[in-house]
C-alpha cells in the first residue's frame, strides 16, 4: 500500500518537472535560436538546422550589427542608436525617479484637502492609452523648439512616467508610521528635513525598484521613439526595427538576431542582476491603491 | 504669522508642477485630441471644425474595421493565452518545487524585453521557409508547412504566439503572488477532510484568486489596446495592413498617410475603450480602499 502510494507521489513529482522543464524550454528556445543564428554565417544558417550549434564562434554579424548594418539609408550599425537611447535614458529615469519620490511624499505624508482625488485622477495616466498624447505632444515639442531631439525625448518621459512613479512613491511612503513623524516635527523638523533625513534613508527598495520599472519601460520604448524623434536621435529600438525591417536584397538573419540581443542585453542584465525589484515593480503595477 | 503660513505651502509647492504638468499631459492633451479628432486636419493641424465627419468616415473604412477585427482576436488570444498559462504555471511552481526562483527567474524574463526584440526573434522563428518550417523538414516532417506571417487570414495569430510568450511569465508571476498569500491553514482543513489535491485548488483555491484574476485581467487588456511595437517589429501591419490594429492605425493615419484628424478620432475611440474596462476597476479598488481605513 505504502510503496504503491509513494510511486504514485514520485510519478505526479517526475511529471510536474518534465511539465515545468517543457514551460522552461518554451521560454528559453527563442534566446537560444537568437543567440546560434547570430553566431553562424549565411551559408551556415542554410545549410544547418534551427536549433544546431554554430561550427565556430563568428561573432562577425555582431560586429556588422554593432557598427555597420544599414538601417535604411544609414550604414553605420546600431551603435549611434544605442547611445542616442543611453542619453535618453539615463537623464529620463534619474528625474523621473526623484520627482515621483517628491510627490509620492506630498501625496502620502503631506495630504491636503482635494490631495486624494488628485492623486486618483493622475492614476488614469497609468492605463490612459499614448496615442492620445502623440499628436498635441509633437505640437508642443515644436513650440518648445526640443521636436525631434533626445531632450524632447526625455521630456515626454519624464510626463509619461510621472502617474507611475508617484504611485510606486506615495503607496510605499503611506507605510510610514504616523508617529514617526509627528515626533519629527514636534522636535521643529520641517518638510524638507523631514525628507532628507527620514525619509530618504528609507527609500532605497522603492527607489531600486523605480530606477529598474524606469529603466525598462523607457529603454524599451518605441513609439513615443518612432513618433519624437529625429534623424539623429532615434533610440535603439526604433534601430532595431529599421534594421530588421529594411527592404534590402539580402536579408541578414544573423545580424537580426545580433541586432535583437544587443537591444535587448541592458534590460535582460538589469532583470538578472535586480530581478526581485523588477518583479516587485511589475506586481506593483497590477495592485493600486 | 508669517513662518508657518510660508511652511504649510511648501508640500503644496513642491507636488504642483508634478500635478499641473500631469493633468496637462493627460487631460490637457486628451481634450486636445478630441478637439483635433473633429477639424479637417490632414497633414497639418488645423482647426477648421467638421463635428462627427472624422468619426463617420472612420467608422466606414474597411481599413479600421480590420483593426477592430484584429485587436478582437489578439485581445482574446493574448490575454486569454497568457492567464491560462500564467495561472498554470504558477500552480505547478507552487508545488514546493525545487530551485523555484531560478524557473521564475526564466519564465519572466522575456517581460524585461523591449516587444521589439520580442517581434524580431520571432520574425525569425516563424519566419515562412527558414524558421521552424525548416526545422520540422531537417527533423523528417517533409510536409510541414508553416506560412502563417505571410498569410493575411493567419498572421495575426503569429502576432499571438509571440504576445502570450512575452507576457505569460508576467501573469505567472502575479498569480504566484496571489497563491503565496492564500492562507495555508485552509488548504491543510480541506487535506484533512481527505479532498484530493486537483479537487482543493478547483473549489478553493482558483475561486480565492478572483481578485488577482481581475487585476491581471486589467493590466493584460490595457495592453492589449495598446499593443504596437510588437506588430510593427513582427508583421509591420502587414501584409497589406491584414495585421493592423487601432494603434498602427492611429500611428498610419496621424504620421505616415496625413490624415490626422482621422488618426486623432481613432486615438479617442482606443481612450474611450481603455476608459470603459479600467474607469470601473480604478474606481473600485479606491474605494474598497478608502472603506478599510
Amino acid at each position: 500500500m505504502s510503496t504503491k502510494f509513494l510511486s504514485i507521489h514520485m510519478l505526479s513529482r517526475a511529471l510536474l518537472y518534465a511539465v515545468l522543464l517543457i514551460g522552461a524550454l518554451f521560454f528559453l528556445a527563442p534566446l537560444y535560436v537568437m543567440v546560434v543564428t547570430s553566431l553562424k554565417d549565411a551559408e551556415e544558417i542554410r545549410q544547418t538546422s534551427l536549433v544546431s550549434l554554430p561550427h565556430a564562434w563568428n561573432f562577425e554579424a555582431w560586429s556588422l550589427a554593432w557598427d555597420s548594418a544599414c538601417t535604411g539609408a544609414q550604414c553605420s550599425g546600431l551603435k549611434p542608436f544605442f547611445w542616442n537611447s543611453a542619453w535618453m535614458t539615463i537623464p529620463a529615469v534619474l528625474l523621473s525617479c526623484l520627482w515621483g519620490a517628491l510627490n509620492g511624499y506630498v501625496l502620502s505624508l503631506w495630504k491636503f484637502r482635494g490631495s486624494e482625488t488628485l492623486f486618483a485622477f493622475l492614476l488614469f495616466g497609468v492605463f490612459m492609452p499614448f496615442q492620445v498624447v502623440l499628436l498635441p505632444m509633437s505640437q508642443v515639442l515644436g513650440w518648445l523648439g526640443i521636436s525631434s531631439s533626445i531632450g524632447g525625448l526625455i521630456l515626454v518621459h519624464l510626463l509619461a512616467g510621472l502617474p507611475s512613479t508617484t504611485l510606486f512613491f506615495r503607496n510605499y511612503y503611506a507605510a510610514v508610521p504616523k508617529d514617526l513623524l509627528n515626533a519629527a516635527r514636534m522636535d521643529g523638523a520641517g518638510f524638507w528635513m523631514i525628507f532628507f533625513r527620514i525619509i530618504v534613508p528609507m527609500s532605497t527598495p522603492i527607489v531600486m525598484v523605480t530606477l529598474i520599472w524606469q529603466f525598462t519601460q523607457i529603454w524599451n520604448d518605441f513609439l513615443f521613439g518612432v513618433a519624437f524623434s529625429g534623424a539623429d536621435s532615434k533610440p535603439i529600438t526604433v534601430g532595431l526595427n529599421n534594421l530588421a525591417n529594411t527592404t534590402s536584397s539580402v536579408k541578414a538573419y544573423n545580424v537580426d538576431m545580433a541586432a535583437a540581443l544587443i537591444a535587448g542585453l541592458p534590460t535582460m542584465l538589469v532583470y538578472v542582476v535586480a530581478g526581485r525589484y523588477f518583479v516587485r515593480g511589475l506586481t506593483a503595477g497590477a495592485v493600486k491603491g | 504669522m508669517q513662518k508657518p503660513r510660508l511652511e504649510a505651502l511648501i508640500p503644496k509647492l513642491v507636488v504642483a508642477p508634478g500635478l499641473l504638468l500631469g493633468f496637462a499631459f493627460i487631460y490637457g492633451f486628451m481634450i486636445w485630441n478630441g478637439v483635433l479628432s473633429v477639424t479637417a486636419s490632414r497633414m497639418l493641424p488645423n482647426y477648421e471644425l467638421v463635428g462627427w465627419a472624422q468619426y463617420a468616415k472612420l467608422w466606414e473604412m474597411d481599413r479600421w474595421w480590420v483593426a477592430l477585427k484584429n485587436l478582437a482576436i489578439f485581445g482574446v488570444g493574448y490575454v486569454g493565452g497568457a492567464m491560462a498559462l500564467g495561472v498554470c504555471l504558477a500552480v505547478l511552481l507552487d508545488q514546493k518545487v525545487r530551485a523555484e526562483g531560478f524557473i521564475r527567474t526564466v519564465y519572466l524574463y522575456p517581460m524585461a524585453l523591449s516587444f521589439v526584440v520580442t517581434g524580431t526573434a520571432w520574425k525569425w522563428l516563424l519566419n515562412p521557409s527558414m524558421g521552424l518550417e525548416k526545422l520540422m523538414h531537417d527533423w523528417g516532417w517533409q510536409s510541414f508547412s508553416f506560412g502563417w506571417l505571410v498569410d493575411g487570414e493567419m498572421a495575426i495569430y503569429c502576432v499571438v504566439i509571440a504576445g502570450i510568450w512575452q507576457s505569460a511569465g508576467f501573469a505567472m508571476a502575479l498569480f504566484l503572488a496571489g497563491l503565496r498569500g492564500i492562507d495555508d491553514s485552509i488548504i491543510k482543513a480541506a487535506q484533512i477532510d481527505g479532498a484530493s489535491l486537483p479537487r482543493i485548488y478547483w473549489r478553493i483555491v482558483l475561486p480565492a484568486l478572483r481578485p488577482v484574476f481581475f487585476s491581471t485581467l486589467m493590466v493584460l487588456s490595457h495592453l492589449a489596446i495598446k499593443s504596437f511595437d510588437l506588430i510593427m517589429a513582427l508583421t509591420s501591419g502587414g501584409p497589406g495592413y491584414a495585421t493592423d490594429v487601432p494603434a498602427t492605425f492611429m500611428y498610419a493615419m496621424s504620421f505616415t498617410r496625413g490624415q490626422i484628424g482621422l488618426g486623432a478620432a481613432s486615438a479617442t475611440m482606443m481612450l474611450a475603450t481603455v476608459a470603459a474596462l479600467v474607469v470601473p476597476y480604478l474606481y473600485s479598488e479606491l474605494r474598497s480602499k478608502h472603506h478599510e481605513h
